[in-house]
């Protein structure tokens, strides 16, 4: 009885659930699969990211969310409503409630910022007045009220996505699907575009679903992932118990893009590092390896803090790889601490 | 030449060009803006696919711009005579007009119309915009620049035809070079009037350039 209990409520708590979801594209020529049996629940109030790479479905899955793609077989549910049954005017209403924003940010290149965001309001039969005063707010939220006679082409990428996502937000949405929203945008830009989504997310409790073949996305703000390959659900989990444990083939190669990497020693010869009174409040090697990107092998260490300040030396291990050595080398240097390489077996 | 007579009458010519063209280039667009805008909506592409209607009404705008405009003047005669009451004129002009273009600005339209960004809009629907705001708020207005200099194309092309009408007594510029610089050569005064006629196309194309630049939001 508990456990039905909090079966029923679980429910309650999601705001999108798909269910067997497929989708086949029938041309003259070829049919394809791009969604094959999909189940998944996004929970209200959270971010939700879904990762692939090309081809593998994505923006299919994100479509077939508000129905812009029909999918072939299988149920969206939306706030406990069946997308599929509802009519043509039923699907444009809920709509309303399912924002989107896009990679190519789609605005209308003809009307100014402000009115990009009262667009959404117009079609949802917002008085003028209204509309307006809703649209200052929102661009007041997302950070450029001073772009608002700004035409499209007068903005930044980044801009252009800050107008995108006022306009997705005008209409007090339950949940604002993101398709590949940072994928046109420099790491810088993409880093801003994220903080104010999770802002977004905290402050107006908006359900976000974000699609990306981007890892560092993912990691960056998402509660929860669901990894897609070869149109079907590969993982699905907490985002840092995926990072952890990834188990399905395509979360290891997201995860580690290169392979995991394996440091090589070199056999013979070793660093020794002699601290005669730098500070002890630097964390000298944690940052020697944070900064080189290379793994080193303590062997002995005898160091004492006396005032705050570092005496003795260290017996380090060093990569086999020169660049690798030189970075190391670099770095000992720029800190002014004393380093020897030894020639003895380790 | 220059007799005030002659003055008189290419003054009543440029007149009777300029109404012929404008006022069909205005029925052109009554019907060939719907026509345009019904062959994207239906297009196997667009929001509201419609494979036979979309068939049927390219077949038909296909068909009448492959008929030569001479043969159309005269072949729509009597149809002129029912409509207008005579086939001579400026006024009964019009008629051929209007059908040779509509199905050429119905097609300048849909070429516009296809200019705007399907991820617009797919960004429309998503806002769960319906058909007729689609396109009254985003391909209207979108591709305004676009539509505006196809116009200027269009009025100046239909400013040819009714030169062209000139042969069968349409009136206008185009008559009087048939009658006083071709059949009487005149060369003086078939010169005037298609020095005339370039003008017009000139000033035409310019307004129209001038206003899809100035209204055009993509390139400030």
């Amino acid at each position: 009885m508990s456990n039905f209990l909090s079966e029923g409520a679980k429910r309650m708590n999601e705001i999108i659930q798909i269910q067997n979801l497929k989708k086949t594209f029938v041309s003259d020529h070829n049919t394809v699969t791009a969604l094959d049996g999909i189940d998944l629940s996004i929970e209200k109030g959270e971010i939700f990211g879904i990762i692939g790479l090309s081809g593998a479905g994505k923006s299919t899955l994100v479509r077939c969310m508000n129905y812009l793609e029909k999918p072939t077989a299988g149920t969206v549910i939306f706030d406990g409503k069946e997308l599929g049954n509802m009519s043509e005017k039923e699907l444009r209403k809920a709509r309303q409630s399912i924002s989107m924003i896009f990679q190519g940010f789609h605005l209308l290149m003809q009307r100014d910022a402000l009115s990009n965001v009262c667009f959404p309001l117009e079609i949802a039969g917002v008085p003028k007045k209204e509309a307006k005063e809703k649209a200052k707010e929102m661009l007041e939220l997302v950070g450029i009220s001073d772009k608002a006679q700004a035409y499209p082409a007068q903005l930044s990428g980044g801009q252009k996505q800050r107008v995108a996502i006022a306009r997705a937000l005008a209409t007090n949405p339950q949940v604002l699907l993101c398709d590949e929203a940072t994928s046109a945008l420099d790491p810088t830009t993409t880093q801003s575009i994220l903080s104010l989504l999770q802002k977004i997310n905290q402050k107006l409790g908006v359900t976000i679903v974000i699609i990306t073949h981007e890892m560092r996305v993912i990691e960056a703000i998402c509660h929860r992932v669901a990894i897609l390959d070869n149109s079907c659900v590969a993982e699905c989990g907490m985002v840092e118990e995926i990072f952890v444990n990834p188990r399905s083939d395509i979360a290891k190669r997201l995860i580690y893009p290169h392979g995991r990497k394996k440091t090589v020693f070199q056999k013979r010869g070793c660093l020794r590092i002699v601290f005669d009174g730098s500070s002890s409040f630097e964390p000298v090697v944690s940052n020697m390896v944070l900064t080189c990107g290379a793994a080193v092998n303590i062997l002995f260490a005898d160091t004492k803090d006396i005032d705050g300040k570092a005496y003795g030396q260290m017996l380090l291990q060093l990569p086999d790889d020169e660049t690798a050595k030189r970075r190391i080398y670099a770095y000992l240097s720029s800190r002014n601490l004393y380093f020897k390489e030894e020639v003895a077996d380790v | 030449m220059f007799n005030p007579e002659m003055i008189r009458l290419l003054a009543q010519g440029i007149w009777e060009t300029l109404y012929m063209t404008i006022v069909s280039s205005l029925l052109a667009y009554v019907l060939g803006l719907p026509l345009g805008i019904l062959l994207i909506l239906t297009d196997k592409n667009g929001i509201r696919p419609m494979r036979l209607l979309n068939g049927a009404l390219g077949f038909i705008v296909n068909f009448v711009r492959s008929v030569p405009f001479l043969i159309l003047l005269i072949a729509v005669i009597p149809f002129t005579r029912f409509l207008v009451g005579t086939s001579v004129g400026s006024t009964a002009t019009i008629v051929p007009l209007v059908l040779a273009s509509a199905p050429f600005v119905a097609r300048m339209v849909e070429s516009s119309l296809k200019e705007v960004d399907r991820g617009v809009v797919e960004a429309a629907q998503s806002m769960g915009a319906g058909p007729w705001q689609i396109v009254t708020k985003v391909l209207l207005p979108e591709a305004k620049p676009s539509l505006i200099l196809n116009a200027a194309i269009a009025t100046t092309t239909i400013l040819g035809y009714s030169a062209m009408s000139g042969f069968v007594g349409g009136g206008g510029l185009g008559t009087i070079s048939i009658n006083y610089g071709f059949y009487r050569y005149q060369s003086d005064v078939m010169l005037v009037t298609v020095l005339l006629l370039v003008v017009i196309v000139q000033v035409f194309q310019e307004i129209g350039w001038r206003i899809a630049t100035r209204g055009d939001k993509r390139s400030r």
